[in-house]
């Protein structure tokens, strides 16, 4: 075998042994993942150039990065998707990664208009309407109050949106890469009311952000109540600017566009606000031309991360099969894995923790001996919801409602390890 | 563990189990944490408007006034008569859309309130300049926006007097979320696990439209 260059122009090596042959092989506008460099003078019985001499030093990296070798790892966007880069999206790199906590600085992006840069020392966050006691409370006021951690899933409602007439993003990054899970710290939004005193006719609470948006959304109050929470907080850190640092609403389970970033106020009432978000924008259009509003809990899903478009199959043989799964109406009990697009299912094992409306993360272990298959993945919650085929979902939606796609994905691996977006029927 | 050390423990325990002093001092339930926000604090924030008009403020503004915001601040993006420039929404026309293969959203054919595109035009346009409108050109603006849609005539002047007046068009377009009742068949059923359909075709494929952007040029990624 010649050396060749992989898309991502790294050359490949001559001894490398790959199951893929070169460019061809690989999927056009596809990552190229880890095509690494061989270099045989740092391999047995040769002794490394990282094993001989000294690396930095501790503090040399005082907020540590990821390694270089792996800066293809991105969050990335769809130019023709929005109009421009402050009201639109970037999604998971989900084919790159493991166990079920999304690193922070990959967590998907969604922005109205652009990240609010706010300094804490001037955070307010102001709680008033239907309260005995309208309040004001700095950064610091929040972090008195008692908290909690919770590891909850964010999908945004328009996750798969782009799916609904058939396949068209050739990668999981794209077609449901507007999904991340990770540990939150903060208050429940319950002891904020209870603070605030709540009047006996309320019933709906209003947040919004303090970004050039100020995105606002209406929530019942049993949901306040429930589970929500104000977070500062994700994976023990500080919330990143792109998550709505330096607090933002958590509202487990439901869409993502109801989980206000950068958040300045909450206004309690009496009825919802019906903002252009909950009623132009996040209701679910039918074919009828009638829309479905405050569809807000997101139904289960899954998909399979590893093998996908941008992850192909690299060699025959024994290959695992894994993906994550979630459901806002509680924890996963079961994914199944099918190799045939759906004539037969095997169960997944599912590793890892199983939380309450949070991912879950599966694997399914095949020998691999080079067939097409059809890999598909099901997964049923503990309401004893299943997720559904695109086209019983298209049955009774159409292909207007752009929200909600939790159809079942299918992914073509074909015979030389690349695999493909498909739909099958 | 040091027996001092996990009789400190033990005592912090049973402080944390106690009730919070604040609430055995004051008899109104609360931790005391924040403060009251004033008035003049609230009112500044304050920008939210419901479907019956509750929120909006005072002031008025024309269809005539509105065209000549309309045109120097919003239609660069949405198009002189609202059909968008380029890749920006499109806020007018689009009636009779919502059922066909290419429904078109705007504030004519879908927003079902006025208060849902006043409150937004409130807090979030022009676009970069948020919350830079008078009360008056922000009445004016979304009265030009309501001419546009042919919702209102000319002559129209919108305020808080004339709010009750405005009647959308697609106020009867939506429903409460169904999918426990239409959606049932998803729940409940023991899936099959083999032998559950006939052989499978592919019958569409993404590489087809070639839409996937190409991760190859740098410019893509978003850091």
């Amino acid at each position: 075998m010649s050396k060749s260059k992989d898309p991502q122009g790294i050359e490949k090596g001559t001894s490398r042994r790959r199951f893929l042959t070169g460019a061809a092989g690989l999927v056009a506008g596809s990552a190229a993942p880890r095509a690494l460099a061989d270099n045989a003078k740092n391999q047995p019985p040769n002794v490394a150039d990282w094993t001989r001499s000294l690396g930095d030093g501790v503090a040399v990296r005082p907020y540590g990065n990821p390694s270089k070798f792996e800066k293809h790892i991105i969050r990335r966007d769809v130019q023709w998707l929005t109009a421009s880069r402050e009201s639109s999206v970037s999604f998971t790199p989900l084919h790159e990664l493991d166990g079920i906590i999304t690193p922070s600085g990959l967590c998907f992006e969604r922005h109205h208009s652009g990240i609010a840069e706010i300094d804490p020392a001037d955070y307010r966050l102001m709680l008033h309407g239907l309260v005995d006691k309208p309040l004001m409370l700095t950064l610091d006021d929040l972090k008195r109050f008692p908290r909690v951690n919770k590891i909850y899933f964010l999908e945004c409602a328009a996750n798969s949106g782009m799916e609904w007439r058939g396949a068209q993003l050739n990668g999981c990054q794209y077609t449901h890469g507007m999904v991340h899970c990770v540990e939150y710290t903060g208050v429940p939004l319950k002891a904020l009311l209870a603070e605030a005193g709540l009047k006996t006719n309320a019933k709906w609470i209003m947040a919004e952000g303090g970004d050039a948006a100020a995105m606002n959304r209406s929530i019942p109050l049993s949901k306040a109540l429930d589970d929500c929470l104000v977070a500062y907080r994700m994976n023990g850190e500080m919330l990143r600017p792109e998550q709505g640092y330096p607090a933002r609403l958590v509202v487990p389970g439901w869409e993502g566009n109801i989980w206000v970033k950068w958040l300045r106020r909450l206004k309690i009432g009496d009825q919802p606000w019906e903002t252009r978000e909950e009623t132009a924008k996040y209701t679910d259009l039918l074919a009828d031309g009638k829309a479905r509003k405050h569809t807000f809990v997101m139904d289960a899903k899954s998909v399979i991360t590893s093998p996908s478009p941008q992850a192909p199959v690299r060699q025959k043989g024994f290959t695992v099969i894994t993906g994550l799964a979630w459901s806002g109406r509680g924890k996963i009990k079961r994914v199944d894995v099918s190799l045939d697009g759906g004539k037969n299912w095997r169960a997944a094992r599912i590793d890892g923790l199983v939380l309450d409306k949070a991912c879950v993360r599966f694997y399914y272990e095949h020998e691999w001996n080079g067939e097409a298959l059809l890999l598909q993945s099901r997964a049923i919650d503990e309401s004893g919801y299943v997720q559904p085929g695109k086209d019983a979902l298209r049955k009774i939606r159409g292909v207007n409602s752009i929200y909600h796609n939790n159809g079942i994905q299918t992914w073509h691996l074909k015979p030389d390890g690349e695999v493909e977006n498909v739909e099958v029927g | 563990m040091s027996r001092s050390v996990s009789a400190l423990v033990a005592l912090l325990m049973l402080a944390l189990a106690a009730p919070a002093p604040a609430q055995t001092k004051n008899s109104k339930p609360g931790l005391g944490i924040g403060r009251v926000a004033t008035p003049a604090e609230i009112a500044g924030w304050d920008i939210d408007v419901r479907p019956d008009g509750q929120g909006a403020p005072t002031g008025s503004g024309s269809v005539k006034a509105g065209e000549e915001i309309y045109m120097s601040k919003c239609a660069a993006c949405h198009g002189e008569f609202g059909e968008s420039a380029g890749r920006w929404p499109q806020v007018a026309q689009g009636k009779g859309t919502l059922a066909s293969h290419d429904p078109v959203k705007t504030v004519g054919s879908y927003y079902p309130y006025l208060s849902s595109v006043f409150d937004y035009v409130r807090r979030a346009m022009p676009f970069g300049d948020a919350q830079s409108l008078s009360n008056d050109e922000l009445y004016a603006v979304v009265a030009y926006l309501l001419f546009l849609n042919d919702i209102v005539d000319d002559k129209f002047v919108l305020s808080k007097e004339t709010w009750s007046k405005v009647k959308m068009p697609n106020a009867g377009g939506f429903f409460e979320d169904d999918r426990a009742t239409s959606e049932r068949s998803f729940w409940g059923r023991n899936p099959c696990m083999s032998n559950c359909r006939p052989a499978v075709k592919i019958l569409n494929r993404a590489r087809v439209l070639d839409v996937t952007p190409d991760e190859k040029k740098p410019g893509h990624g978003v850091d």
